[in-house]
């Protein structure tokens, strides 16, 4: 039971940072970023490739570079090419599928069960230490600690306060004298590159790679986002960003209670779409109830006395 | 200081909606000018303010600001030196962001990586108490929560943190309540004259038109009809602006809400 706890866990944090990536184009930039779930496969291919050619620690860079680029590739598209945001989206991530297989060589399944990885170093590091059973829990928390900690510096600079008024209220940042564009093509960048990054974690943590280790991502991605909305509610950035990974992580153990309760593992992706249609959906029809109870209640043809 | 020289704009050209906003239209501002725009709904007051700040680029002619060709220049350049005020007071402010955060962004000090610094605090603060409305003690508020006439006070502030080579005003009181109306139209009066800003005003109430400034101009089908300064201007009532208008606009003027606000 602990072990499936620590595992769920695991896990959270590790796609808490897509999370987080998601915090940053669709609660920032307000653009539903839908190439999240290419970069996250192309993310752990780029990483598997490198950390096989035995460079474990190259690995992160190399995937959060390849994040990076792509995301590149959808900001240039919705801001200088006149394709709708979502679209971009949907176009780049069709297009990294073709990328993706050419980056594992052709094939569409890499194994790394003996190739040196991250986790595997951190395990080398706490061998024979009280944490060793730990060590993947250790580098997720690592990666998402240092995640947090930048986005909570970055966004309180003048260009993180400019990405985050571009989704609020792009006019203001024109008459700011700032460019919108430049400030969603940067946001992209960045967002992406931790959606690599948490694709590669998760390959390297599950020591193989597969092209469909992304599919759904953005959904699931999206639903641990509202989650974590929440929990932590409308405060500062830090706080809705820790509430983000919380998100993750609750979604996630969720998930593995409902595994317990003999849920089959494919439900996954019905479940995650469910919980963001709650989410999104939940509060609109909320408002709506009202004008719904008035129209139950009112009575044709009778005049009021 | 503001050279504009023959400029048109045509919107949809070629097509049964091609609309003609601007006609060959010429304007010199003085440094220091600060003139009220009047005229009918569609006679092109907007989008002079469009193509000065550039919404859109014009057609034909050419703008030139402080001696700087800005006719091709991107908006988001041109606003270094113009700061702009629109009707709608959400234009303005980004209401998911703090007080304090947008005025950082139209501060815009230091780099692009630099952080709000407890100096900027102060000036901030400084700043927002000049607009008497206590805003400096609610620095940390979303701005989502102000009142109509306290984010058009704010935008205001932030379009005039750094004193804007020409200040563009776009009927910005006109969405206020009277009283508030008037307490931004006080505050706008004030910031010119501190600041020595070159100004232009669009504006529905012509006793303002007439009250404010030193110069005023009448639009008509995409050009200037009517200019007036000086001697001229201080005799001139409302009553004699609304026969001058009468009289070009001939029946245009029927069933414009010009007449109502007298």
């Amino acid at each position: 039971m602990v072990s499936i706890l620590q595992t769920a866990f695991e896990l959270g944090l590790i796609s808490s940072l897509t999370v987080l990536a998601l915090f940053l184009s669709y609660s920032m930039l307000n653009v539903c970023d839908l190439s999240t779930d290419g970069c996250f496969t192309l993310g752990a291919a780029v990483g598997a490739v490198v950390a096989l050619a035995g460079h474990p620690f190259l690995s992160l860079p190399a995937a959060m570079g390849a994040g990076v680029l792509s995301g590149f590739v959808t900001a240039i598209l919705q801001t200088k090419m006149g394709i709708d945001s979502l679209l971009a989206g949907i176009i780049v991530n069709t297009g990294l599928y073709s990328i993706n297989i050419w980056v594992m060589g052709g094939a569409s399944l890499l194994n790394m069960n003996k190739t040196a990885t991250v986790f595997t170093a951190m395990k080398d590091l706490l061998r024979d230490t009280t944490f060793s059973g730990y060590y993947k829990t250790i580098v997720a928390l690592l990666a998402v600690f240092v995640i947090v900690v930048f986005l909570g510096c970055f966004l309180r600079t003048r260009l993180g306060l400019a990405i985050r008024a571009t989704g609020n209220n792009p006019d203001m940042v024109r008459s700011s004298s700032i460019n919108p564009a430049f400030t969603t093509i940067v946001g992209l960048c960045i967002s992406n590159s931790f959606t690599a990054l948490s694709g590669c974690l998760l390959a390297q943590s599950q020591k193989s790679v597969n092209i469909d280790i992304g599919s759904g991502m953005v959904t699931i991605a999206l639903a641990s986002l509202l989650i974590g909305r929440a929990f932590a509610g409308k405060g500062g950035i830090i706080k809705r960003a820790v509430g983000a990974v919380i998100g993750a992580i609750v979604f996630r153990i969720v998930y593995a209670a409902a595994l317990r309760f003999h849920m089959p593992a494919f439900m996954l992706k019905l479940v995650s779409s469910v919980i963001v249609i709650a989410a999104i959906a939940g509060p609109y029809l909320k408002s709506r109830y009202p004008e719904l109870h008035r129209r139950l209640t009112h009575k044709y043809g009778k005049r009021e006395e | 200081m503001l050279s504009i020289r023959h400029i048109s704009k045509t919107f949809n050209p070629g097509t049964l909606n091609a609309k003609t906003a601007i006609q060959d239209l010429s304007l010199e501002v003085a440094d220091r000018d600060f003139i009220s725009i009047v005229g009918s709904n569609g006679a092109g007051k907007s989008s002079l303010f469009n193509a000065i700040a550039g919404s859109f680029f014009t057609d034909s002619g050419s703008i030139h600001l402080d001696g700087e060709d800005i006719t091709l220049q991107p908006e988001y350049i041109r606003a270094r030196k113009i700061g702009r005020l629109f009707q709608d007071p959400l234009l303005g402010t980004a209401p998911g962001m703090t007080i304090e955060e947008n005025l950082a962004l139209a501060a815009g000090r230091g780099g692009w990586f630099s952080h709000i610094t407890k100096e900027d605090r102060n000036l901030f603060r400084e700043r927002l108490a000049l607009l008497n409305m206590g805003l400096e003690d609610r620095m940390q508020q979303p701005v989502g929560l102000l009142s109509g006439g306290q984010r058009q006070a704010l935008t205001l502030m932030m379009a005039t943190f750094n004193p804007p080579a020409l200040l563009l005003l776009d009927e910005h009181t006109a969405a206020l309540d009277p009283a508030t109306a008037e307490k931004v139209l006080e505050l706008t009066k004030n910031i010119v004259e501190t600041n020595g800003l070159t100004c232009l005003m669009i504006t529905h109430n012509m006793q303002s038109a007439l009250d404010l400034g030193n110069r005023t101009l009448m639009m008509n089908q995409g050009g200037i009809i009517y200019d007036v300064k000086g001697e001229e201007r201080q005799h001139l009532q409302v009553s004699d602006l609304l026969i001058l208008f009468r009289e070009a606009a001939g029946k245009n003027l029927d069933n414009d809400r010009m007449l109502l606000s007298e």
